[in-house]
């Protein structure tokens, strides 16, 4: 199902030894004394859709931020291409929570995805063709061409989402990561938000995303982790969601509709 | 009307004309930055707290201009870099630091003007006396507008990112804490740099209802920088010709202005005002 070889780098530039691998060990976050995550590990590689998967508090959200760098880790290792995460942020490109965005904020759909062009603009650069050819493209793979520009405000939940993602592919990123995407979404909404994350998959990126609902995760990723603070399980979803794992995960086990 | 034409023949009132101007330009230009930042009662907060510093500064020198104006600024910038630093390292929240920091200051900074015996100084502080301001003043005043709309317009870019979207910025390798820190500076400088002009109350309505008003009219980010420096250089003017004939105070006057542009803008801006949307709604629902 997941090719790592045939990947879509519109910016050129990256090379591809056998797709892109990202290893996380021993991983471990806490906020002054009360620990959030612990001992933490996984390895992917693009490809994959991977969901983070676990009760309130688990430590999605964290796990996510930390991986963005937006809190720091006091032990553990996250390599890119054994490299240091951290170190090639620019292959990095965050989807906050919807419920996170400002939808007030003066700005249209293109201003948005023009936004990602930033990493290689930089403050004085001029925008070129090439920039603009990335927008238009990044816009048309998500379908926004006709509602470039509309205030993102103006969009509906699905196309909020879509918006985020397209500022993602402009930057041109490889690891996309997606704080609880298909929160408050219809379900037309996150039927078509989640083929639109298996398609940039199979394009060559990494997708992670914090996730609650148990019953679509094996239909919507093809990998997950369950974690409850320290890691559960981590695999593929349909194996990772059994109820041996939901149980040690949950304290429970919940609905049987689980099994897909 | 021939008293006012003789009165604007005079170098006070020209020069009193042209700092309503840029100062309005300027406090309007960086109003955007305030209205973005959703942090209009903070700033409202800090120009208060700026009273102690100003006392000090004359209690230890005398009343030397630069000397006020850096006492100001480094009271500002402890009370607003103060607020943050309490409630980073405690459960306090940000509003409730600020609010605790701004009051005590403002106390301490009365306390000390009036023991000073500087009472009538002090309406000029809080109120505002643009004629008051003196060549030094006013170059200062100058050249604050000028750094400040520089800084804004050649860091747009980054700027905007880090304003809607903070923790993106972070990933896109823009200096997120850096630019918390110096927009508040920036915000501060301003606020300094123009507090004789309008005062320590009444700036925040230089401060913020210029970009307010945009925040109506327009769906562009840049034009409520632009706008906003519009709105606040020629409102400022047309105070300026209100308040002689009128015989109103002129930073008042200001304000007064600014506030009624803002209100109209409620009402019939064409796009958000709630009259053309109510308009626009009820077209709708009859068809």
């Amino acid at each position: 199902m997941v090719t790592t070889h045939d990947h879509i780098c519109w910016g050129g530039g990256v090379h591809h030894h056998g797709g892109h691998n990202l290893t996380v060990s021993g991983l471990r976050v806490s906020y002054r004394d009360v620990e959030a995550l612990r001992d933490i590990s996984f390895s992917t590689h693009c490809g994959h859709t991977l969901a983070l998967m676990g009760p309130n508090g688990a430590g999605k959200s964290t796990l996510i931020h930390a991986l963005a760098g937006f809190v720091q880790a006091q032990a553990g290792t996250m390599l890119w291409n054994g490299q240091d995460l951290l170190h090639t942020r620019h292959e990095i490109a965050f989807v906050p929570q919807r419920s996170a965005v400002d939808w007030q904020f003066p700005i249209t759909v293109r201003q948005l995805v023009e936004m990602g062009r930033y990493p290689t603009l930089g403050i004085w650069k001029r925008v070129s063709e090439h920039d603009k050819h990335i927008v238009n493209k990044a816009l048309e793979t998500l379908q926004l061409g006709d509602l470039q520009h509309r205030r993102i405000g103006e969009l509906s939940g699905g196309q909020q989402q879509r918006a985020f993602l397209a500022r993602a592919l402009a930057q041109e990123a490889h690891i996309l990561l997606l704080d609880e995407p298909f929160t408050g979404l219809d379900v037309p909404g996150m039927q078509s938000l989640g083929q639109q994350l298996r398609q940039l998959a199979d394009e060559g990126r990494l997708i992670i995303a914090s996730h609650h609902n148990l019953n679509n995760a094996a239909e919507l990723f093809d990998q997950t982790l369950l974690l409850n603070k320290e890691t559960i399980a981590f695999g593929a979803t349909a194996d990772v969601l059994c109820p041996e794992h939901l149980h040690r995960a949950f304290g429970f086990s919940p609905a049987a509709t689980t099994h897909l | 009307m021939n008293e006012f034409l003789q009165f604007l023949a005079e170098p006070i009132a020209q020069r009193s004309l042209w700092a309503c101007g840029v100062i309005g330009f300027s406090n309007g230009f960086v109003s955007a930055l305030v209205v973005l930042r959703k942090s209009s009662l903070q700033i409202g907060t800090i120009s208060c707290a700026l009273l102690p510093g100003i006392a000090l500064a004359i209690l230890l020198f005398g009343l030397v201009q630069l000397s006020i104006l850096a006492g100001a600024i480094i009271a500002g910038l402890l009370v607003g870099l103060g607020s943050l630093f309490l409630s980073r390292t405690s459960r306090i929240d940000h509003d409730a630091a600020l609010s605790i920091l701004h009051a005590t200051a403002f106390a301490i900074g009365y306390i000390i003007l009036i023991r000073l015996g500087l009472q009538q100084k002090v309406d000029d502080w809080l109120f505002g006396n643009i004629m008051s301001m003196g060549n030094v003043d006013l170059w200062i005043s100058y050249a604050v507008s000028a750094l400040a709309i520089l800084t804004i317009t050649a860091l747009h870019r980054p700027l905007l990112i880090y304003l809607f979207d903070p923790r993106a910025a972070a990933t896109m390798g823009i200096p997120t804490r850096a630019f918390s820190y110096g927009i508040f500076a920036l915000i501060i400088l301003v606020l300094v740099s123009s507090l004789q002009a309008v005062g320590a109350f009444l700036t925040l309505g230089l401060l913020v209802a210029p970009a307010a008003t945009m925040y109506l009219i327009t769906d562009d980010a840049a034009a409520l920088f632009w706008g906003g420096g519009l709105i606040g250089g020629l409102g400022s003017i047309t105070a300026f010709f209100l308040s002689y004939p009128l015989g109103w105070h002129l930073g008042a006057t200001i304000i007064v202005v600014m506030g009624i542009i803002f209100l109209l803008a409620y009402f019939f801006a064409p796009k958000h005002g709630i009259v053309f949307r109510n308009i626009r709604q009820n077209g709708k629902n009859e068809a």
